[in-house]
């Protein structure tokens, strides 16, 4: 009785190698392989050109401390999470609060704004450096018809960054509205109801339901907000393609400077490094998330 | 009768009319670099620069000129098959592994499993360094596998399916290998029918993420003839000059495919960003 069956899952488990054997040959070579040849890499001086690639510890990241171009594509990313995520927030929920009161065209004005999402990016790219174009742009042409000030937008290290991070809102605006809807339809009709009841309304529903009760929604919003700003490249290369990182690097990010290390300057050692910087990065916001999250939401 | 409806609307929410206009301004904001592209994109040459919001002489000269005079065609082209491939790896490898892992018992399961999930925390641009390693030494830079290979499945895949696949009921395959389903059939005919929708949302999210890909591409592509169309669009000044008239032309000319599938698609994709969002 028992030698069948354990023949019965001895067979199983050959038949679930089998299956498994092309992906995890997939996952070993190309995801976890190279994840570690990539830590091997930072600890070298590894030039693509030169033969020779010897240890050098952890100079590349005394390297990349020292850099001043390292050091401000790290304060520039920082800068688009901080300016980036909360008008993002703000302006999802604003619109997702709005969404929620209306009976028609929810979902015509829901698929609107999520357009921008589904949109290959660097065309749209291209768009908006024109209308933030300083001398043939619709944006100063409005400026110019109100009588403000010309604006030179992506050409003023001042301003290029709120700029990139403006597109980089209309890019993901429509997947917070989503987020946010899903957030807020989970949240029982009957907690409104009862402080109707009590006499609360408006600001205070808000303030003590809506905020409350969707609190692991937004922090997922924060944290899949900031992971996708800490990588920020493709935007940000596009919309100063032939100046890359903007006037005076203003809007040069951590992975737009991977990139120009490492297949420009071919300087892979110290790009290698730069990116495990991100992983940690990236690494302890997840962390961080699961945290929080797996704290019980009480109702 | 309407009449009727709308004093009871305004009765339940005098609020609502506000609501209605302000999220139609939010919309004019949103769609304005959409209609700017293509009306801009509708303009003939000597009009680009005039910045009046409807061309007073539409002509589809621009679009012509992309589809003739550029390699548009051809990067069109490498995308879609791009896509395609990864897609279709993706479904496969995925659905397969997220079967395995949810429906078959075997010593190891749990371990590949958590795995699998840890790649999900690698960032793509600390693998793209390796990535290069590996394709120079391998003869790959410049070839379609070369574009295609990290993309062929994905840990979020594994993850979302296999949440699915733990709802099919057992029985459903116990009577599956009674009737004398090979393993194989059990996933293929039995099972993978049950998780249709989830598997719809990723291979809409795979393609659209291909199909947009950007750094990867850009590393591993030498050529302008292998180019993708994110690829080829970013480069497109070099190709075309500065004529904003063909980068438009060819910017609407790749983001109106997207949108179209996107109306086709809308209800599924949205539903789809709110399955794997929440489930992530």
């Amino acid at each position: 009785m028992s030698v069948p069956q354990l023949r019965l899952g001895t067979r199983r488990a050959l038949w679930a190698y089998t299956f498994l054997f092309v992906p995890l040959l997939f996952y070993i070579a190309i995801r976890l392989g190279p994840a570690f040849s990539s830590l091997y890499i930072s600890l070298h001086e590894w030039n693509l050109i030169s033969p020779s690639k010897p240890f050098v510890g952890l100079q590349n990241f005394r390297l990349l401390a020292r850099d001043p171009r390292f050091v401000q594509a790290a304060v520039n990313t920082v800068r688009y999470v901080l300016v980036g995520i909360p008008v993002q927030m703000a302006l999802g929920l604003a619109v997702a609060l709005l969404l929620q009161r209306i009976n028609r065209f929810r979902g015509l004005f829901r698929a609107l704004y999520f357009m921008p999402f589904v949109t290959p990016i660097v065309a749209a790219a291209w768009v908006w450096q024109w209308m933030y174009s300083e001398s043939f742009g619709p944006l100063n042409e409005i400026l110019a018809t109100v009588g403000l000030p010309l604006q030179p937008f992506l050409r003023n290290p001042g301003q290029a960054l709120y700029a990139v991070a403006a597109m980089i809102i209309w890019q993901y605006l429509g997947f917070q509205i989503v987020i946010f809807l899903a957030g807020l339809e989970a949240i029982p009709r009957v907690y409104y109801e009862a402080a109707e009841v009590d006499g609360a309304s408006g600001w205070r529903l808000f303030r003590h339901i809506t905020v409350p009760l969707l609190n692991p929604t937004l922090v997922f919003s924060v944290v899949y907000g900031t992971i996708v700003f800490l990588q920020l490249f493709t935007q940000v290369l596009n919309m100063t393609f032939g100046d890359q990182g903007g006037p005076l690097a203003g809007t040069l990010t951590v992975v737009l400077y991977v990139y120009q290390l490492g297949f420009q300057r071919f300087m892979m050692g110290e790009a290698a490094a730069a990116t495990a910087v991100l992983f940690v990065a990236i690494l302890g916001i997840t962390l961080l998330q699961i945290r929080v999250l797996s704290k019980p939401v009480e109702y | 009768m309407i009449s009727g409806r709308r004093v009871k609307l305004r009765r339940r929410d005098p609020k609502a009319g506000l609501a209605y206009l302000t999220l139609a301004a939010g919309t004019v904001l949103v769609a304005f670099p959409f209609y700017w592209m293509v009306a801009s994109a509708l303009k003939p040459f000597n009009e680009m620069f005039d910045l009046r919001l409807i061309p007073t002489h539409p002509t589809l000269l621009n679009f012509a000129e992309v589809l003739t005079r550029t390699r548009f065609p051809r990067w069109f082209g490498n995308s879609l098959i791009v896509a395609t491939i990864t897609t279709v790896s993706v479904a496969f490898f995925d659905s397969l592994v997220g079967y395995v892992l949810a429906k078959l018992q075997f010593p190891g399961r749990g371990f590949i499993f958590v795995m699998i999930l840890a790649t999900l925390m690698i960032p793509t641009e600390m693998l793209v360094i390796p990535w290069y390693i590996m394709s120079s030494a391998y003869g790959w830079i410049n070839s379609y596998w070369g574009i295609m290979f990290p993309g062929l499945m994905s840990a979020f895949g594994v993850f979302l399916i296999r949440q699915f696949m733990s709802g099919v009921p057992d029985e459903l395959l116990d009577a599956g290998r009674i009737d004398g389903v090979t393993e194989f059939g059990l996933y293929w005919r039995i099972a993978l029918p049950q998780i249709r929708p989830a598997l719809a949302a990723l291979c809409i999210f795979t393609f659209l993420g291909n199909w947009n890909a950007f750094l990867w591409p850009l590393i591993v592509i030498q050529g302008a003839d292998m180019r993708t169309l994110p690829v080829g669009i970013a480069l497109f000044s070099g190709e075309a000059g500065s004529s904003w008239n063909l980068i438009m032309a060819s910017s609407a000319l790749a983001v109106l495919p997207v949108l179209a599938v996107f109306v086709v698609l809308q209800r599924q994709i949205i539903e789809g960003v709110t399955l794997t969002g929440l489930r992530s």
